[in-house]
């Protein structure tokens, strides 16, 4: 357990008192504290910019009577500051008459290890490896104009003190290795992006030359940016590659399936429960509970263990994703899916790891059967409009596919389709489902939050592609 | 309250002094307070309230040309001690950059005059929940509008900046919006759409029921709409997107983009990249301006720059580190531009929808398609079919592409340019844009 009384002329007693005798009528609430600690080094245009650590600290004080959700936060954990937010809550919900609910599940299983990459790893040494980056992709090719490459750790310590004074703890460690080249030929530029990271230490995501994989993804999709022509537009069929292009799943469906856009009836999923929305043969899950991944929490914001939750079972959409409020305010249970960026916000019905199960086709015999479509291999980052269930995402690297063939790289550009609709046009599931490779962060309210996404490849009949080439 | 200017400025010496101490040769700090309280509803009842109360130092330290920074939201001097000690023995171990250093010291700003950037008063909840029943009220007046959501939130801020050369100066600032969201439903589809209001000062915010029946209007006039076939067209952008092209070209033309060679429009200066109908202009000194400051976040004085002047590039944005970089002195640019905005075009905008026969009006984007090392531009997009000067009939699940270099060069301006937001721009035409749907 940190200690976040241990400075504080505040006891954990006292704490306790506060919460218990602020949260009395109220039907649900806690006091989150949250210490953090990261570490960012970057290396750019041939010299190390910059080294910066950055420790945080606060608490997040929330009191919810029926609908209203009352919240004060603050840096300072003392009496006078606990007691201050205290009072803003209850002039917020002077005429809250709830009763608490003690209820919370209990789990034993942990996902990660308690460590703290930051310090598993020398200033030093991270320097070197960014140096041999830099050096190992210019000498690699004549064409390299810019390297920019960084590490980024990060443990967060969080407790969670509940009316009553039962506390539930976590402490979460997370890494990002990130790698971005640009090449310059003939006068033409193009950059190339890829980057690995999960919950887990430096030394087992880059073990020995592990780092040279990701230069030479770089490496390898700015080259093929450099031979792309300008992209087709218009309605085609579109090839997605395994892994990342998931994000696809996390934009189309996933938003539209978080409990607070539900219940408030402002996804176009709201009124689909236990009905047909994808083809058959689509499953998708959202699990919080794979091993070391970026997307896993022991338990989330709230206390709730994370879970493997269904949305979506061989077409027929099962469940929502729901934290406690909105579980309670649909009837139903948090699905362990309640999160925050940090102390500063709200807990949310938030995706973790959001994957679209295997099926039974080959990519070859989704390609092979393409007249005229894209291939789409990887992909920079989306958005949806959950109200009107339109969603785009932006494409880093695709190909045209022509009389059953991949034919030459096309220019990145925004695919736009329909969720609701979008998986029905699923004709084709692969048998090569792939996580992503640890580098999702997904903004909702203005809040980040780490997460991973997983697929196969699929075959989607129809898609708006938003090309130049008329 | 926030923290008085006393608080700020003396945490922030008592740092510069320790790292000096520490061994340091140069150092820089920034310590600030804000702190917000907002108010939100939804369907014509409290949602939510939420105060927040956010203290922050930043401290940067040098020795000889090495560097390293450290953040914290912790000012207890304990922790300060600890992680200056850490900074100072990070930047040892960091290798030397020759282009880091402090603002050359005849840049700083000096002198102060007063912009209006401080609103005293405080908004009591209670009167946030009246100004937000009567835009819920007016919002949901329509029957057809089946979810409204809307916010009201009251911010104040103070810093200080303070260095070793002997800069130590900052200030109070103040911002209150009020924002409505709105979503309405027919049978054939479901819509949303918003609008806000943010001023420095409390009494210049729009009335709340206009807002409301603003953003429902606008969400209304959005049901059942079409997807188009693709084709070349004009395109006409709302003021709220076309803000977002003056934000791109500010990118582009960052003096990190530029010295790393990232950007579509390194070499520029002196070119014509616009036509000569165009001049961007960024104004730091506007009174009550949401982009107005007294200096950049390094200290250096800000002046008036005339960015492009009748459609050639004149300046880059340029910060202390970057300039040494590209040999060039700083103009006041670290963190940005101030209050960026398009001079005016000198056709109205009824004018400017009756330019071609047919063109499509947008009034919003989706995704992150600005590539600013290419110039390509691809985005999903949701608007109107304009027709002989007419909004026909509502689009959507559309995108528009081209690229910056041809787009700058075919900007037509309507003469509606307002101070709405810190960027700028009147109403937008760019011919020969693509289009792609069915």
């Amino acid at each position: 357990m940190s200690g976040f009384f241990e400075k504080s002329d505040l006891s954990r007693n006292e704490a306790e008192n506060i919460i218990s005798e602020t949260l009395q009528k109220c039907d649900d609430g806690e006091l989150y504290l949250e210490n953090s600690k990261s570490e960012s080094i970057l290396l750019d245009d041939n010299k190390i910019k910059n080294s910066n650590y950055t420790s945080d600290l606060g608490f997040g004080f929330r009191a919810i009577s029926d609908e209203i959700v009352a919240y004060s936060h603050s840096n300072e954990i003392s009496k006078n500051s606990l007691k201050q937010s205290s009072d803003n809550l209850k002039s917020t919900l002077k005429s809250a008459k709830g009763t608490y609910n003690h209820a919370i599940p209990k789990s034993n299983k942990k996902y990660y290890d308690n460590i703290n990459p930051i310090e598993q790893k020398s200033l030093n040494e991270k320097i070197k490896i960014l140096n041999d980056v830099n050096e190992y992709i210019r000498s690699k090719n004549n064409d390299v104009k810019q390297v920019t490459a960084n590490f980024l750790g990060e443990q967060k310590s969080i407790e969670i003190i509940r009316s009553g004074g039962e506390t539930l703890s976590d402490v979460r460690p997370l890494i990002r290795f990130n790698v971005s080249v640009m090449l310059e030929k003939n006068g033409r530029k193009e950059t190339g992006v890829y980057g690995i990271g999960g919950r887990q230490s430096y030394d087992s995501y880059l073990k020995e030359d592990n780092w040279k994989n990701v230069c030479d993804e770089a490496l390898r999709i700015a080259s093929v940016n450099l031979e792309s022509k300008p992209a087709p537009a218009g309605e085609m069929k579109v090839v997605l590659g395994p892994g990342w292009p998931a994000i696809l799943i996390h934009e189309a469906v996933g938003h539209g399936l978080e409990g607070d856009f539900n219940r408030k009836k402002t996804s176009a999923f709201h009124n689909l429960m236990g009905q047909k929305v994808a083809s058959e043969g689509v499953t998708i899950v959202d699990d919080g509970t794979i091993d070391n991944r970026r997307g896993s929490l022991t338990i989330d914001d709230e206390g709730t263990p994370t879970e493997k939750t269904v949305l979506i079972e061989n077409g027929v959409l099962k469940n929502f994703m729901q934290d406690r409020l909105n579980a309670r305010l649909m009837n139903t249970r948090s699905t362990g899916s309640g999160r925050r960026e940090n102390y500063r916000h709200v807990v949310l019905p938030r995706m973790r790891n959001t994957m679209m199960l295997s099926g039974k086709q080959t990519q070859e015999e989704m390609i092979k059967s393409v007249d005229k479509g894209i291939f789409a291999v990887s992909f920079g980052g989306g958005q949806v409009d959950i109200t009107s269930g339109k969603f785009v995402f932006n494409c880093t690297e695709a190909y045209e596919i022509i009389n059953g063939k991949i034919g030459s790289p096309i220019k990145g550009a925004t695919l736009i389709g329909d969720g609701p609709s979008i998986l029905k046009e699923v004709s084709m599931v692969g048998n090569d489902m792939m996580l992503d490779p640890g580098i999702g962060t997904c903004g909702k309210a203005g809040q980040g939050v780490p997460v991973g996404v997983a697929q196969p490849s699929i075959l989607i009949n129809k898609m708006t592609v938003g090309g130049t080439k008329l | 309250m926030v923290k008085d200017q006393e608080f700020l400025e003396k945490k922030a010496l008592y740092c510069l002094g320790l790292a000096k101490k520490m061994g340091a040769t140069q150092s820089s700090v920034v310590v600030n307070n804000s702190i917000s309280e907002t108010v939100n509803f939804r369907n014509k009842k409290l949602d939510e309230s939420n105060r927040s109360d956010d203290l922050g130092i930043n401290i940067t330290t040098y020795i000889g040309k090495k560097k390293s920074s450290i953040s914290s939201s912790n000012l207890l001097n304990d922790n300060l001690n600890t992680l200056i000690e850490k900074c100072v023995e990070t930047t040892k171990n960091t290798p030397e950059d020759e282009f880091n250093s402090l603002p050359d010291k005849d840049l700083l700003a000096k002198t102060i005059k007063d912009l209006n950037l401080f609103d005293d008063t405080h908004v009591e909840n209670d009167q946030k929940i009246n100004y937000l029943k009567k835009l819920e009220a007016s919002a949901s007046d329509d029957k057809r509008i089946i979810n409204t959501e809307s916010s009201f939130s009251e911010n104040k801020s103070n810093f200080i900046l303070a260095n070793s050369d002997g800069f130590c100066n900052g200030y109070k600032t103040s911002s209150f919006t009020a924002s409505s969201v709105t979503v309405a439903k027919d049978e054939k589809s479901m819509e949303r759409d918003y609008e806000y209001t943010n001023k420095c000062f409390l009494k210049d915010l729009d009335d709340a029921e206009e807002l409301g029946k603003l953003a429902a209007t606008q969400t209304i006039r959005k049901l059942s709409p079409k997807k188009i076939g693709s084709e070349k067209i004009s395109v006409i952008f709302d003021k709220r997107i076309a803000k977002g092209m003056l934000s791109t070209f500010a990118s582009a033309i960052s003096a990190s983009a530029v010295s790393r060679g990232t950007s579509f429009l390194k070499d520029k200066i002196n070119q014509n990249i616009f036509s000569k109908r165009i001049n961007i202009i960024d104004k730091p000194d506007i009174l009550k301006g949401l982009g107005s400051r007294y200096f950049d976040s390094e200290g250096v004085k800000t002046e008036t720059l005339k960015l492009v002047d009748q459609g050639t590039l004149k300046h880059y944005l340029i910060d202390t580190y970057n300039g040494k970089k590209l040999n060039l002195k700083s103009n006041g640019r670290c963190g940005g531009t101030s209050n960026l905005y398009f001079d005016n075009g000198n056709i109205s905008f009824k004018d400017l929808l009756n330019l071609n026969s047919k063109s499509i009006y947008i009034t919003e984007t989706i995704g992150h398609g600005s590539n600013i090392v290419t110039g390509d531009y691809s985005v999903g997009a949701t608007g109107f079919l304009v027709e002989q000067g007419e909004f026909k009939y509502p689009i959507n699940e559309i995108t528009i592409a081209g690229n910056f270099k041809d787009m700058f060069k075919n900007i037509i301006l309507a003469n509606d340019l307002e101070f709405k937001y810190a960027t700028n721009s009147p109403t937008m035409m760019i011919d020969g844009m693509v289009v792609a749907g069915k």
